[in-house]
């Protein structure tokens, strides 16, 4: 083993030699053909690294038109498994098209152990669905979109309905109220996101205010911008940026946070610990965004307000109790109410959505980063399309 | 090669965390061609000593040498040469959860080579045959898999690049004894039909009894070398109570049947 023997080759008349690149100088098939006869001389290293040239130059034996096919290992210094199966695999096939395949000179490495490892029937693996034509695999991705948007829709509507029945359950008996856990969550949710949500309200408020400013000014009307911002903060955008940014930053730890648990079998261990999860996770976190939403947009509402009003006084020259003043003129009754009023509906929505995502996270890391992400953009999503519904509400009722 | 060259080779280990020594002056050889399995208590740094003969952890002195190479004064680019030339399973399988079976095998193979497709596919079936798992498998998810099917994916991964030399963490551990006998006898065929290196860590003294050539026990900061045999009669006090503990009785008593029928 791993002496390279000379051998006395007979002169053929024909002699092809395939060689590709440089490194296949180490890995070399000669084939010699004689009439219905070929002959196949393996030497130097069939070796795993040198698998694409062996891949290549075994491709020229399956075009052989020979009836015969004489293999020759001795003078192969090395061989391992893969390369071994390359070239078993290769044979079969000339097998297959009719040749017959002999090794005179004895079988090559490994073809006992792989013969013996092929008693255990196998094939190549196949992909079914690379086998279907291309309107079947149209036809077979929509219809699985579909049922697994009805399954979705199902899913959602079924989590919702558990959901409620254990939020009233727990307000009926407040044993079950976690309050330790509603008061972290309000937390986490509520205190720790005012920053971000104070921040963003003033700015985005300033924006407005600055546009509504150098437009209205040209018609005489910059005085109006105190109406923009006191209706456009007040009924929309303070309530809508809160909803974004808390889907963003909780409805995202929400899903994580049961995703993980949940791959830690930990939802299983509170099963089996007779705790049913939708009331130890998700009753808790719901009626945390439940509290922390509301205050939240009146922070964000307050911030808007300063935010327009230091933009006024800067720009528009209306000092703040003038500002005040128009703001009592511009208010309805209900501007402030419509606005606050979302923000429970909002927050139900966000904690509904993070917390079934996180629940169906089964098994691997990427499911938990598909259905975090899916829970923020659904979130999302479900906030404008809610709010868009609201705007036709209020409008028909005159709110 | 000759068969008493190490492959494998420790020369006077030292690894210090903190202020806890956890290996003092550790030199182990092991041949080519053997199966060594390494025990020790929970805490006594077997896998610290596994990792370090990886290389993924760089001991405070001492050497190890692979087929006679430095590993921790090797650079980056050396060290990857090296690495590609042995397989490694861990204690959990360690298959990348976001990849099918296949995937997971072919995935050293993509790495390192440049293969069509349908080679990729053949060896990965090859793969698949060798450690016994049906082709169904192959575009299973990890998540979808028994623990023993886990474990014989992860060895085919493992054995993706024709290693000569594979480092098993565990391999039987979260096994029931059948499945733990089978993935033994696996190794063991694997092991003698492609004249295999083999370290283990094990806490199976089945696994030890019928796959092991021998036994390193780590106490006390040391190694102990020796055959099984040769162990059941150590002096040390731990040594003792782990090859004649309760759960080891049965072993004692069949393997004092073996020796006898060796001798």
């Amino acid at each position: 083993m791993g002496r390279a023997q000379t051998i006395e080759i007979p002169r053929y008349y024909e002699v092809m030699r395939i060689s590709h690149s440089a490194a296949s100088m180490s890995t070399m098939l000669t084939i010699e053909q004689q009439g219905g006869m070929a002959l196949l001389q393996l030497s130097g290293r069939w070796t795993v690294e040198h698998l694409h040239d062996i891949e290549h130059q075994l491709q020229a034996v399956t075009l052989l038109n020979n009836h015969v096919l004489q293999v020759n290992c001795t003078a192969l210094e090395q061989a391992d498994l893969s390369a071994m199966w390359l070239l078993r695999t290769t044979l079969f096939r000339c097998e297959q098209l009719g040749m017959d395949v002999s090794y005179p000179h004895g079988m090559p490495p490994h073809f006992v152990f792989l013969n013996e490892l092929d008693q255990r029937t196998l094939s190549n693996p196949v992909n079914p669905e690379a086998t279907l034509l291309w309107p079947e695999q149209v036809a077979a991705t929509l219809g699985r979109h579909a049922v697994a948007l009805g399954h979705n829709a199902i899913g959602h509507l079924d989590h919702l309905g558990r959901m409620i029945h254990a939020n009233l359950y727990a307000l009926r008996h407040p044993k079950y109220l976690r309050k330790a856990s509603i008061v972290r969550h309000t937390y986490e949710a509520g205190i720790q996101a005012l920053p971000i949500v104070a921040m963003i309200a003033f700015f985005v408020s300033v924006i407005i205010a600055y546009i509504g400013a150098s437009q209205l000014r040209d018609f005489g009307a910059g005085i109006y911008t105190v109406d923009l911002i006191t209706i456009g903060v007040l009924r929309e955008l303070g309530v809508l940026l809160t909803a974004i940014i808390v889907a963003g930053r909780t409805g995202s730890a929400y899903a994580a946070e049961i995703g993980v648990m949940q791959l830690n079998d930990e939802v299983d261990a509170l099963k089996s610990i007779g705790l049913d999860p939708i009331e130890v996770l998700v009753v808790p976190r719901v009626l945390g965004l439940l509290i922390a939403l509301p205050l939240l947009t009146i922070v964000a509402d307050a911030m808007g307000m300063a935010g327009g009003a230091l933009l006024s006084n800067w720009l528009l020259d209306i000092s703040i109790p003038q500002f005040v003043a128009r703001v009592q003129d511009a208010l309805a009754p209900t501007t402030f109410w419509a606005g606050l009023i979302k923000a429970p509906v909002f927050a139900i929505l966000i904690g509904m959505i993070g917390t079934y995502r996180g629940l169906q996270v089964r098994g691997s890391s990427r499911e938990l980063g598909r259905l975090t992400t899916s829970a923020v953009v659904e979130s999302i999503f479900m906030v404008i399309f809610t709010n868009a519904i609201f705007a036709v509400i209020f409008v028909e009722l005159k709110f | 090669m000759d068969q008493l060259t190490p492959i494998v080779s420790l020369r006077n280990i030292v690894n210090r965390f903190g202020e806890q020594l956890l290996h003092d002056n550790v030199s182990l050889d092991i041949r080519a061609g053997e199966v060594m399995g390494i025990v020790g208590s929970s805490g006594s740094g077997k896998s610290v000593l596994l990792r370090t003969i990886l290389g993924l952890h760089k001991p405070n002195s001492g050497q190890v040498l692979i087929e006679g190479a430095d590993i921790t004064s090797m650079s980056q680019r050396a060290l990857i040469q090296v690495k590609r030339r042995y397989g490694v399973t861990f204690q959990h399988g360690a298959l990348f959860s976001s990849l099918t079976v296949a995937e997971n095998i072919q995935l050293p193979l993509r790495e390192y080579l440049t293969l069509s497709q349908a080679t990729l596919d053949q060896l990965t079936a090859l793969r698949l045959e060798m450690v016994g798992l049906p082709v169904s498998a192959a575009t299973k998810y990890p998540a979808q898999l028994s623990g023993g099917m886990i474990k014989r994916a992860s060895l085919a991964r493992a054995l993706a690049l024709d290693p000569q030399l594979l480092f098993l963490d565990e391999p039987t551990s979260g096994l029931d004894p059948i499945s733990a006998a089978e993935f033994d006898q696996l190794v063991s065929y694997l092991q003698r039909n492609l004249k295999l290196t083999v370290i283990m860590i094990t806490h199976d003294l089945d696994s030890l009894m019928s796959t092991c050539d021998r036994v390193a026990v780590l106490v006390d900061r040391k190694i102990n070398v020796d055959t099984l045999v040769g162990m059941m009669s150590h002096p040390h006090p731990w040594i003792h109570d782990y090859f004649h503990g309760v759960r080891a009785r049965k072993l004692t008593h069949s393997s004092d049947q073996g020796a006898a029928h060796g001798t």
